[in-house]
């Protein structure tokens, strides 16, 4: 795009910046007026920052095993106790929130990454393109989830990069579909018709006027299925498909906790309290950032 | 036609839309949008297209810039004509004439602020200044006042957002305006000032203008030619003088009768034509016209008049067009006071 | 061209419809209908005529009590038939709505819901005659879609409402008005999304039914060509009061409030053709104020008084002619 001019006015080049920060503002603050909004902003901070700073928060090496302790019930010096390995539960929590996080947020924005120009290509793109990429992306989301996670487990062997692999076939269908749908409404809205009536590139019309229109919707799908896929992840990890067994994450917690649970319930429940807690916050801090970003509520509240 | 003279010509130019899939075949013939039209639109000039709801007019206009593929007919601008209706052959209309939408706030991109929407002709074509300054010049010439151009196009009003629109279009000076219903929804105190924005641009830039729109008084002021359009044919084309002194097809008589005029004293007896425009999927015999028309014969049943000359620029689709004498000029007679005959 | 019956003999009958001092305000600020007056006598067709933002829609959605809750109305009178309505609960309204006034909108697209049969949809509107079986309501409604011209209506009652063009719906739209006996039908902008043959076909059933059925309408436009095609009084609003009122005949041929005469300045199909440029009038249309004459900003007549006083309400007509007009210029 050829800027042409010395930009010296800030307001020049038309600077979205001072908008985007007072729109986010007021974003959160609506997200904060509503309950369910000021629960799930809060838990989702929570967790992120428990996320970023789990090695500084867990008292213990989550993975030192010490037998001496093991299935310890909870005390001062260890909060939630011990497993059947001795190894600090509480800290095997904090660090599984990190793996979590990091396989939720790196799988999404992969997934995001990909779906994006497919979903753009396939309905802004000629018609046998569209066809075929549906073809793919039907195919894909028709395959049972678990038999796709077994199968590349089988392949590739149990790991983070794995979980993440799957989550990626998983979700980039459903993601480039929504993407699609929405430029394929755009496309026939006059200001599409305007630029192309303008001599505007396709590029220009699919970079600078379709992506910006689809990304918001977007963005609020993937954050409604962040906890899907930390559950997605737990299950997987669970059944020994996702990390490695001595990783600590929830899924591995639980697991865990499933073959000592005659004796004590207190791991299950460490690994499921977060689970269930990081999936009400993201699915209620989604929901009320898809109310909050919703142009027709967004209209009513004069600038 | 002076047909050497012409900016923009299109010649039958038709549109249509095939109602049967093509993996699908069925025996459905086409929809017919737009048949055989044929309008010239010379430098400077204002030619306005007339019609009623499926006359087929925001097709034309969307039909010259590519943005509907033509399925026949020629379209030449200035003087060449264009060698398909593929995309690229349209770069050439496209980079000198400008589309005004109906609705102009659709036509914005609602996530740019309207500083960037006006730039943004400017850097497709990649010539012209962007600078705040020069885009500030370009507000003011369309008559928006600056703050205006850090807003979102739904903050704006109608009359704003008309205007923003055209700023648009003079981003790189146009030839060729098309201008689709460009007063629709504007109050009676604003669209004057839009059409005078449009008389200041063509006394400027020698720009053409094509306005599409079903509001007669407005063509009256300010075009030099009339389209009447009617199922997407031409029915009357002219001088706008000579077409509202007296009109010649009774379509167009009948349309400047149905407007209701602003005098109580020239109220009308009876509705100048009554039922309603047949849909385009079940198109009329012969004058398409023919089951609403006051003067319709057997002839209008079965056979389709053609475009034929009146004077030099003046040509009408009718087998029997009204003579000048018989049309009476202004509204039909004088109705008795409704209370009187209480 | 003589005024209406009702301007005629202004004392004697009742009016349909009374209002003395109403104002309307939404969330309680902002004003939208300031101070109006406004009586609408039987069978009479009254016009009220204003550009966007004039409160116009707002005072004729009042008439029928169907404003949002964030509205709210005060004033001294609004009475329908007689029967005051600014107490009315939503119940009694409920009752009022139909036998006392109907209204017809602007969009006939989206005045029936596209779900159900239109013969349906008019069945229900009957619902208040309990003691009529299935069959006399069907003749019922049969009938008065022979009288708005509708052609075939036994089809018409088996067809949905987009199978039907926006005129016949309109049509239909007015059967299903007058179907329920009104004695005022409000019409908001009956013709605005109509074409113009349409539009002319509309007006002059209009005039039919106020002749057949005595129905008196409030019609409400923004095109002076309407109003002049088939009101006998008209009430000029700008910016949330009414500004001018008067016979038709009179307010067109000598308007005297400066924005009636701007406004009608600009009119299109009112001025010689040959100008080379066409008239507006500048400015925006200022929100309604509650003090002051809300078109000072944009009079070329504008006095000093116009801001801070608001105009008094004054006889301008020569002899009996009930014409009215706010503004300090004319005040005595």
């Amino acid at each position: 795009m050829a800027v042409i001019g010395i930009d010296t006015n800030p307001l020049q080049s038309q600077t979205r910046e001072p908008g985007w920060l007072r729109r986010s503002g007021r974003v959160v603050s609506d997200i904060f007026h509503t309950p369910l909004g000021g629960i799930g902003i809060t838990l989702v901070v929570l967790i992120l920052v428990v996320a970023v700073f789990a090695q500084w928060i867990a008292p213990y090496n989550p993975t030192a095993i010490s037998v001496k302790e093991r299935l310890a019930g909870p005390s001062f010096t260890h909060l939630l106790g011990t497993d059947q390995l001795g190894r600090d539960l509480f800290s095997r929590v904090i660090v599984g929130t990190q793996t979590a996080m990091m396989v939720a947020i790196s799988a999404l924005s992969i997934a995001l990454v990909a779906a994006l120009p497919l979903g753009l290509i396939a309905g802004y793109g000629p018609r046998w393109l569209d066809a075929a990429l549906i073809l793919v992306f039907d195919s894909l989301s028709s395959l049972p989830m678990i038999m796709l996670g077994l199968a590349i487990v089988v392949l590739l062997g149990p790991g983070i990069p794995t979980v993440i692999l799957v989550i990626v076939l998983y979700s980039v269908p459903s993601y480039a579909r929504l993407v699609r749908t929405q430029t394929l409404s755009l496309k026939s809205r006059d200001f599409i018709k305007a630029e192309q009536a303008m001599n505007a590139s396709t590029p220009r019309i699919l970079f600078n006027h379709l992506l910006p229109n689809v990304i918001g919707p977007l963005l609020i799908l993937a954050c409604l299925d962040i906890s899907t896929v930390i559950t997605l992840e737990a299950g997987l990890s669970f059944l020994g498909l996702g990390v490695k067994p001595q990783v600590p994450s929830w899924g591995n917690i639980l697991s865990d906790g499933f073959s000592v649970i005659r004796s004590t319930a207190l791991p299950v429940i460490a690994g499921g309290a977060p689970l269930i807690l990081a999936t009400i916050g993201f699915t209620f801090f989604g929901e009320a950032l898809r109310d909050a970003l919703d142009p027709k509520l967004a209209r009513e509240r004069k600038p | 036609m002076m047909r050497e003279t012409a900016l923009i010509e299109a010649n039958n130019l038709s549109v249509a839309v095939p109602r049967s899939s093509r993996w699908f075949p069925s025996r459905k013939p086409d929809l017919d949008i737009l048949v055989d039209v044929s309008v010239a639109v010379k430098p400077g000039e204002i030619v306005c297209m007339v019609g009623e709801s499926g006359s087929g007019k925001t097709t034309f206009g969307r039909a010259l810039l590519g943005l509907v593929r033509p399925s026949a007919g020629q379209i030449v601008f200035d003087g060449t004509p264009l060698p398909d209706f593929s995309p690229p052959s349209f770069k050439r209309i496209r980079r000198e004439a400008s589309l005004l939408f109906q609705d102009p706030v659709t036509s914005f991109d609602p996530r740019q602020r309207i500083a960037s929407i006006l730039a943004e002709p400017r850097r497709i074509a990649r010539s012209g200044s962007v600078a705040r300054s020069e885009i500030e010049e370009l507000a003011r010439k369309a008559g928006l006042v600056s703050p205006l151009l850090s807003k979102f196009p739904h903050a704006l009003s109608g009359g704003q957002a008309r205007r923003a629109a055209v700023a648009r279009a003079l981003s790189v000076v146009p030839r060729l305006i098309v201008a689709d219903e460009p007063t629709a929804g504007l109050d009676v105190s604003v669209q004057g000032g839009v059409l005078n924005l449009f008389l200041d641009i063509r006394e400027e830039f020698r720009t053409s203008f094509l306005i599409i729109t079903h509001n007669l008084s407005i063509a009256r002021h300010v075009s030099d030619r009339i389209v009447i359009l009617y199922l997407g044919r031409v029915l009357e084309s002219g001088p706008a003088r000579e077409i509202f002194r007296a009109p010649r097809h009774p379509y167009t008589r009948a349309l400047l009768d149905s407007e209701p005029i602003p005098n109580p004293a020239k109220r009308r007896e009876a509705p100048p034509v009554i039922g309603e425009v047949p849909g385009l999927a079940a198109r009329p015999s012969g004058c398409e016209f023919h089951t609403r028309c006051a003067f319709a014969q057997d002839r209008c049943r079965h056979e389709r008049p053609l475009q034929t000359a009146i004077s030099a620029e003046h040509e009408v689709a009718c087998h029997y067009p009204l003579t000048p004498r018989l049309t009476v000029v202004g509204p039909p007679p004088q109705r008795l006071p409704k209370t009187a005959n209480r | 061209m003589t005024p209406g019956p009702a301007t005629a003999t202004p004392v004697n009958p009742a009016p349909v419809l009374e209002l003395a001092d109403v104002s309307i305000s939404y969330s309680g600020i902002v004003p939208a209908v300031v101070g109006v007056d406004l009586m609408v006598m039987p069978g009479e067709i009254v016009g009220i005529i204003g550009e966007s933002g004039s409160g116009k829609s707002t005072l004729a959605h009042s008439v029928l009590g169907l404003l949002p809750d964030s509205a709210q109305i005060s004033g001294k009178t609004l009475s329908l038939n007689g029967i005051d309505m600014l107490g009315a609960s939503e119940q009694a309204m409920r009752q009022l709505r139909g036998p006392a006034a109907a209204m017809i909108f602007q969009n006939p697209m989206t005045t029936f819901s596209p779900m159900h049969k239109l013969g349906r949809q008019l069945m229900d509107l009957l619902w208040r005659e309990r003691g009529l079986s299935n069959k006399e309501k069907r003749q019922k409604i049969l009938k008065a879609l022979q009288d708005v011209g509708l052609p075939d209506p036994a089809a018409r009652l088996e067809a949905y409402p987009f199978q039907l063009s926006g005129g016949m719906l309109q049509r239909v739209a007015i059967a299903a008005a007058l179907l329920m006996r009104p004695s005022l039908l409000v019409a908001d902008e009956p013709t605005t999304a109509l074409d113009v043959t349409m539009e002319a076909q509309i007006l002059h059933l209009m005039h039919e039914i106020r002749r057949n059925a005595g129905v008196s309408i409030l019609m409400i436009s923004h095109h002076l060509g309407v109003i002049a095609e088939i009101c006998d009084r008209v009430a000029v609003m700008y910016a949330g009061r009414i500004v001018e009122e008067g016979p038709v005949d009179v307010i067109f041929a000598d308007p005297r409030h400066p924005y009636t005469k701007a406004l009608f300045a600009c009119e299109p199909a009112l001025i010689e053709t040959g100008a080379t440029r066409l008239p507006v009038i500048g400015g925006e249309v200022p929100r309604p104020v509650r003090i002051g004459c809300g078109f000072a900003g944009r009079c070329p007549q504008v006095l000093e008084c116009c801001c801070n006083a608001t105009p008094p309400w004054v006889a301008v007509g020569a002899g009996n002619v009930s014409h009215f007009s706010r503004c300090h210029r004319s005040a005595p």
